[in-house]
Formats: structure tokens, C-alpha cells, sequence
């Protein structure tokens, strides 16, 4: 696989996880437990939707074909969507969406800091940026697990099954592939195995805090980086494409 | 945990935001929240989204004592006629320039 191939792939990773959970963290608007919470559920979603902005611009611009990071929200399809498969999963409750947020954050929070030396300027910039937008998230969702977990006994079975359901799907994040394996020798992208002992304590920490356990090992659901999508993208693009697709010409 | 609080019996807080170094905090309004850590990441979703400020205090409602409106009169009417309370009386020469 070439750089440029690679480079490709990689930036539509970035943004298609920024894209798909910003638009997932979008549906809470006006149907959150709070407005506080409204709020902040929606920053959150803004946050993510402006990093998928740099991403799959900068995606379209390597790609060399004239797609602008719109044409490329828009206009695929399941298939060529390339976001883990952790973030389209359907909202759930409350606390399913915290446990997903915070496994999430981790995870991205360590990912940017490795980031911001990448030796490509474009993903080292967004990342300089996006590592304070996720520590906040990381903040946000660190305290729901814990006011979850340690709360009442319906929060803390909410927050259990929440995070039990999300658990499968955390080892695709530190998946290695041909792409990775390309980009991690020329110094632009981290090397995702290495990020996954620290995060397992970060976990282990914060549901210490929560008085939560990790949940039993499994084995691991993957395959979003191919292409290979659960029934739900397939629902999330419907909506989200109708506009562009069904009005072409549309600006506004 | 202290207590496990559901959304409807949150306390309210107030908050304030100082928009930059040097100056006072303002008032700019409330937020319900279960504890002081929720209530300030609730005051800094809420209220600094447009880059309102740089710092945030937030304080339980309950804890603070207003005058009542009744007693305007007798609170603040006093200062009205008393001109000799303000600094104006002074004459600063113009080479003094921050004072």
C-alpha cells in the first residue's frame, strides 16, 4: 500500500469516528435528563463534529480526487465509511452513552497526545487542538461514570450494562492493519498497541473510583475499519445523507 | 457518595464568570447540579460557550443572603444626597496619568 493510500485511509479513520459519534452524541439534543446536560452533550457533539471537519478535509486533499471533507460525510456509503464500530452503536440509555463516551475519551486522549508529534503537520495540528477538547470529554464522562457506579442501585446496574455492552468493541481500537503498520514506520501515526496498557489502567482506575469492575474479557467485535458495519451506520447515514443526497444543489 | 440526588432535587447554584485576568466576577446566572465538581463542569457547558471567560465560581444558592426590596429605602436612599462621599473633589495635575 502506498503513503498516499494509507494516508488516505488513516485520516478518513480519524474523522469518520469524530463524525459518526458527534452525529450518535447529536441525537441527546432536547432529550437529555437535564438541560445542563443537554448542553454539555451537544458541546461535546460540536467538538466532535469540528475535528471531523479537519479530518476529512484533509482526507479529501490527500486523496487528490476533488472531494471536500462534505462530499466525503455525505456522499459514501456503509461500505466505505472507515469509523470503529463502537461509535455507532445506538445511544442506549444514559448511562450506556457515558460508558461509551469514557471508553471513547480514554482511549482518544492518549491517541492525540501520541499524535501531536506525528510527522505529518496536519494531524500534529489537530491534535495539538483536540487533546484539550477530549480531556474535557474524558473529564465529563469520568465523573458520570463515577456518579453512576457509585450512585443508586438503578444507576449502577445502568452503568454496569452499558459499559458490559461497549466492552466488545474496545479491542478494535488498538488494532494494528496494513495501514497502521505503513503509517507507524513513517512516524505519522502511534502505534496503537502500545496505547492499550495504559489506557487498561486508566480504566481500572477510574472504575476503582466508581466502585465498578471491568467487565470479563471477550472477545473482541471488529471490522469497522474495512468497511464491515453493523446494521446501525447503515440507519445513522439514511438520516444524516437524506439532505444532500435528496437536494444536491442545496447551500446554505 | 454523599447522597444519591435524582435531577429534580439537584440544588440550584449560582454562578459567576470573570472574563479576564484582573477583573471581578460576574453574575450570569444558574445551574442545577448534585455536587460543586458537577456544578462547575454544568457552569462551564452552560455558560462559556462563547468564550465568556477565564475563570468560574460557582456557589450553592442557599448560601447567599440578598436584601430585601422592601428595605431599598432605607438601605440605599441614604447615599443619594451625600456628594462628599465620592472622590471628585480632588485636583489631579496632568502629568499624572493612571490614578
Amino acid at each position: 500500500m502506498d503513503r498516499r493510500e494509507a494516508l488516505f485511509r488513516y485520516a478518513l479513520r480519524l474523522g469518520d469516528d469524530s463524525m459518526v459519534l458527534g452525529q450518535r452524541l447529536g441525537e441527546w439534543s432536547g432529550e437529555a435528563p437535564s438541560l445542563e446536560l443537554d448542553l454539555a452533550l451537544s458541546n461535546l457533539a460540536l467538538d466532535l463534529i469540528g475535528q471531523a471537519t479537519h479530518f476529512l478535509g484533509y482526507a479529501g486533499e490527500v486523496e487528490g480526487k476533488g472531494r471536500t471533507g462534505d462530499t466525503l460525510a455525505f456522499h459514501r456509503d456503509v461500505l466505505d465509511y472507515a469509523n470503529c464500530l463502537l461509535v455507532e452503536q445506538p445511544n442506549g440509555d444514559f448511562a450506556r452513552t457515558i460508558a461509551r463516551q469514557f471508553l471513547f475519551s480514554l482511549w482518544r486522549k492518549g491517541y492525540f497526545e501520541a499524535l501531536r508529534g506525528s510527522s505529518d503537520t496536519c494531524f500534529a495540528g489537530v491534535a495539538k487542538k483536540a487533546v484539550k477538547e477530549t480531556a474535557y470529554h474524558l473529564r465529563l464522562s469520568s465523573e458520570w461514570m463515577v456518579r453512576l457506579g457509585d450512585g443508586t442501585a438503578e444507576s449502577r446496574q445502568r452503568v454496569t450494562e452499558g459499559l458490559d455492552w461497549c466492552w466488545r468493541f474496545v479491542d478494535e481500537l488498538f488494532e494494528v492493519d496494513e495501514v497502521t503498520r505503513v503509517l507507524v514506520a513513517e512516524g505519522v501515526a502511534p502505534d496503537p498497541a502500545a496505547l492499550r496498557a495504559p489506557f487498561d489502567v486508566e480504566v481500572d482506575a477510574v472504575l476503582a473510583h466508581a466502585t465498578l469492575v471491568r467487565p470479563a474479557a471477550r472477545r473482541g467485535v471488529s471490522g469497522g475499519r474495512s468497511g464491515h458495519h453493523s446494521e446501525h451506520l447503515g440507519h445513522l447515514l439514511a438520516e444524516m445523507q437524506f439532505l444532500p443526497r435528496a437536494y444536491p444543489d442545496a447551500e446554505w | 457518595m454523599a447522597q444519591a440526588l435524582a435531577p429534580r432535587d439537584w440544588p440550584l447554584w449560582e454562578v459567576f464568570v470573570r472574563s479576564r485576568g484582573g477583573l471581578s466576577h460576574k453574575h450570569v446566572g444558574s445551574v442545577h447540579a448534585a455536587d460543586p465538581d458537577m456544578a462547575v463542569e454544568a457552569a462551564r457547558d452552560v455558560y462559556t460557550r462563547r468564550m465568556e471567560g477565564v475563570s468560574l465560581w460557582v456557589v450553592p444558592s442557599g448560601a447567599i443572603t440578598a436584601s430585601d426590596p422592601a428595605d431599598a429605602g432605607e438601605l440605599f436612599e441614604p447615599a443619594e444626597d451625600k456628594v462628599y462621599r465620592h472622590p471628585t473633589f480632588y485636583s489631579i495635575p496632568d502629568t499624572i496619568k493612571h490614578i
